[in-house]
């Protein structure tokens, strides 16, 4: 495991992403409302890239004929079979214990912590004075 | 039949020999109207009586004196005394279900189907119910009016027998519409099940794709017309609104059921937005909540398979015995297919039937 | 499905290595009109006068939008739409990209699904359409990439139009079956068809029949459905129906030649459909006298089923189970690309297979049924 520079803080807008390639693997950095998820670009169900999905909220229900809609953005559906991801958690609704897609720990930090290191930018110069989006791989 | 000696047998089928034998149990209004205007004829175009498929050769009874308007012998399924013997007795049945397949689910007329409940009813209570402590049965009510189905099953809820209302496999609107939840909960509210057989009232064309030339293609397609119910009433949420309700499929096979609960988990997990309080698998719903009777059975030709086929379905609460009679499903007594898992059959005999039906738990004790 | 990452590198490579062996042909893409103008050069005035003016009529509700939302615009996986600007399956250069290029598709059949010229409520149109949407597909597909093969879309609710498509396209190799809705005025089977089959069979072409259309009939022998999750299940139902309906109407003893695919209705329903077939064929032979066979046997013969959608058993191995039962020489692999329920080849089949059998249903069996070289 290795932290990761991937962005700058302010170059994901809030509800945008961006897919970034780390260590080989294509990862979807989210900004949702100023909190920051990443998963893994491949959905376990038949390998859609997933972080190119739509966001919607959750939708669940207390009885039929009820839409209790929460959470908006926080469920990225597939591209392909819609199947739905929390971004928290990378979990899946339809088969929660048994799908799910990878989801990394991501942080915003200060380029002055991250000048004191240890942390790969493979293709970020760092400087003191930026905040920069890490992730954990 | 020691095979299947104390069983339950939840698919036996007295015949209404016509209108002239319901008459007795008309208002007088409608007995007027059945004489006056010469109503009769009624037997379902699903089960034509002398196909051979619908009545087995040693299960017919002897031509006799015509009946109704309708010339020939008597219709397979109208003695109580050839159903005891070869039925009850044959199979060393405990108990068995009645299911009268006779016209009121595909009246037109919602007020005259509900008389031809009544009468169908108390039709079956006197002449059959009463005469056999054996027999059960399911009552018969008006589906194209749910006030007026209520009403019937209020009528007959306090008489035990009554353990199922019955549906046809096919009516005028999918059976999970909001027109149809006062019959679940009324039924919920009494202990009784929900029973679809095969058969339809002709709203529809049998097939999506128009109506088909046979009769055997309208037979199978039963199936599929019960797979289409079984859809709308999860994605309409009965469960979901019903959940102690109990939905049997009655002689719509279901070697089926594999294949359709992948595909309905499929399609689910992708468009399941659409009906969010389908909170699970449609697979697990099924397991939970239909019910299938043993006959016909549609086994694979090679017999190993069937145990594959009870694999994947992968529930064991799902089958109920029947043997369709007096319908020609399988030759002697041979009611469990062959290579039917003989652990299994203790269950389909007696245990799921119990549990399905609640009401028939009395009479164990 | 494991989240670990080595496993998931792992599929990654598997499907890497397998897309590079895999040779696939794809018995079903969809291409689609950028535009509904895109038939006018292949119509005369009075039809495009028509089109523009009273447009498509469909036994249906709505103008232009589907009585059952789909899940996604245009039916389609979102990441599908062209960087033309028209809807997915309308660039010819991005369908090469995303699809034939990057899977080794070697020859992908077209199954054109709006607008089609059978359903139409007038039937002069209807002719008018398919004839033009012919061309189109001609000119502007098949023509550009070798790899692409079309149906000849007819005109089926009027057999002598639909022949008259037919034999005009016949001998043109660019065509490799004759398609017709699957939604129709009378099941597929009954005799007003069968002109249209004698013209296949004569002719060499097997019969392609993709779930689609709209015949006015409810969706289920039951009445409408409410939801699309269920219509999604139940045109594959649908599809079930129109197999019986061939069987039993005998249109395989009169076309003995005569070849059928059953296109997008997935295909784990075939054995069980056959096993109840042949019980009640042995309980109702006489009904159906001009059968010589068990219906199973019509089809396992004469009846070919593409995989799409995938079907998914609970415990993957129970594909197997099916693939013994109904045969495996009837399976042909199908993406349904680029819509939403699409499947991704070496990723759909959940179900290791041998060399041999990955062969037969990626590609062989399809060679085979269409007479690929």
């Amino acid at each position: 495991m290795a932290r990761h520079v991937v962005a700058t803080a302010g170059e994901i807008p809030p509800g945008g992403r961006k897919i970034v390639t780390v260590r080989g693997r294509e990862i979807g950095i989210f900004n949702h409302g100023g909190e920051y998820f990443a998963l893994l670009n491949r959905c376990p169900h038949q390998g859609g890239e997933l972080c190119r999905g739509t966001l919607v909220g959750l939708v669940t229900s207390r009885e039929p004929g009820r839409f209790d809609y929460s959470r908006p953005g926080e469920m990225l559906k597939c591209p392909w079979h819609g199947w739905e991801y929390d971004i928290r958690t990378g979990q899946s609704w339809c088969d929660p214990n048994d799908t799910r897609v990878k989801a990394y720990e991501v942080t915003v930090e200060p380029g002055e912590t991250l000048a004191r290191g240890p942390f790969v930018a493979e293709t970020f110069a760092v400087s003191v004075e930026q905040d920069y989006i890490v992730v954990e791989v | 039949m020691g095979a299947t000696a104390g069983g339950i047998d939840c698919d036996v089928h007295p015949a209404v020999p016509g209108m002239a034998a319901l008459l007795p149990y008309f208002d007088p209004y409608w007995r007027e109207q059945v004489t006056v205007r010469g109503i009769d004829g009624m037997d379902l175009a699903s089960f034509p009586p002398n196909v051979p498929a619908h009545g087995r050769a040693d299960w017919r009874p002897a031509p006799g004196p015509a009946t109704g308007t309708k010339p020939g012998g008597a219709k397979p399924g109208s003695s109580l005394e050839m159903l005891r013997a070869q039925a009850l007795d044959g199979f060393g049945s405990r108990l068995a279900i009645c299911n009268p397949l006779y016209g009121t689910q595909a009246v037109y007329n919602d007020h005259f189907a509900a008389a031809m409940a009544r009468a169908m009813n108390d039709w079956l209570a006197a002449e059959w119910l009463d005469r056999e402590p054996r027999l059960r049965a399911s009552m018969t009510v008006a589906v194209q009016n749910a006030e007026l189905a209520v009403e019937e099953i209020e009528r007959l809820a306090g008489d035990r027998r009554f353990v199922q209302v019955l549906f046809l496999a096919m009516g005028d609107a999918p059976m999970g519409r909001r027109q149809f939840w006062p019959i679940y909960a009324a039924a919920e509210r009494h202990g009784l099940a929900i029973g679809v057989h095969a058969g339809s009232a002709a709203r529809h064309a049998t097939s999506s794709n128009g109506w088909p030339s046979y009769h055997i293609e309208d037979y199978v397609l039963n199936a599929q017309g019960f797979q289409s119910q079984i859809l709308n009433l999860i994605h309409e949420g009965v469960f979901t609104k019903f959940p102690k309700l109990k939905v049997v499929g009655i002689e719509t096979g279901f070697t089926w059921l594999p294949n359709f609960m992948w595909r309905a988990n499929k399609t689910w997990r992708g468009v399941r937005a659409e009906v969010p309080w389908v909170d699970r698998p449609p697979a697990e719903i099924m397991r939970a909540h239909i019910r299938f009777t043993l006959q016909p059975s549609d086994a694979p030709p090679d017999p190993a398979d069937m145990a594959v086929v009870l694999e994947q379905i992968g529930c064991d609460d799902m089958l109920l015995f029947s043997t369709d009679y007096p319908h020609a499903q399988f030759d002697g007594d041979a009611a469990f297919p062959e290579g039917f898992p003989v652990a299994l059959r203790p269950r389909v005999l007696v245990d799921n039937p119990l549990d399905t039906y609640p009401r028939l738990q009395e009479a164990m004790t | 499905m494991s989240p670990e990452d080595g496993t998931i590198l792992t599929a990654d490579a598997a499907e890497r290595q397998s897309r590079s062996r895999l040779r696939v042909i794809d018995c079903d893409v969809h291409h689609a009109l950028r535009s509904p103008k895109d038939l006018h050069p292949y119509l005369s005035k009075r039809w495009r006068d028509h089109l523009d003016t009273y447009g498509h009529r469909f036994p249906v509700p709505f103008t232009d939008g589907s009585p059952y939302p789909k899940t996604a615009p245009a039916l389609s996986r979102t990441d599908s739409w062209p960087p033309n600007g028209g809807p997915p399956g309308s660039d010819l250069a991005f369908l090469q990209k995303q699809l034939l290029d990057r899977h080794n598709v070697e020859y992908g059949l077209l199954h054109l699904l709006a607008p089609h010229g059978m359903d139409q409520r007038n039937q002069d149109f209807g002719a008018a359409v398919c004839s033009a949407i012919n061309q189109w597909q001609y000119e502007h597909w098949t023509q550009k990439d070798r790899r692409l093969k079309a149906a000849i879309v007819v005109p089926g609710e009027d057999a002598q139009a639909a022949v008259a498509e037919i034999e005009r396209w016949a001998g043109n190799t660019d065509f490799v079956q004759v398609s017709m809705v699957t939604h129709t005025i009378e099941p597929l089977g009954r005799r007003r068809y069968w002109p249209i089959y004698e013209a296949a069979a004569r002719l060499g072409l097997p019969v392609g029949l993709h779930t689609s259309g709209y015949n006015g009939h409810a969706i289920t022998g039951g009445g409408w459905a409410s939801y699309y999750v269920e219509e999604q299940h139940n045109v594959a139902i649908s599809q079930q129906a129109l197999a019986i309906s061939l069987v039993c109407e005998g249109v395989f003893e009169r076309f003995p030649a005569l070849k059928v695919v059953i296109v997008e209705a997935g295909l784990a329903w075939v054995p069980s459909v056959a096993w109840r077939l042949d019980r009640h064929f042995d309980r109702m032979r006489d009904e159906l006298p001009h059968l010589t066979k068990k219906p199973s046997e019509y089809l396992r013969q004469h009846m070919w089923y593409t995989t799409q959608p995938a079907d998914e058993p609970e415990r993957p191995e129970d594909l197997r189970r099916i693939f013994d039962w109904m045969g495996w020489d009837r399976v042909l692999y199908a993406t349904d690309y680029p819509h939403w329920d699409m499947d991704n080849p070496g990723q759909s089949i959940k179900l290791r297979l041998s060399e041999d059998e990955q062969r037969m249903i990626y590609a062989d069996n399809a060679r085979a049924v269409y007479g690929f070289a």
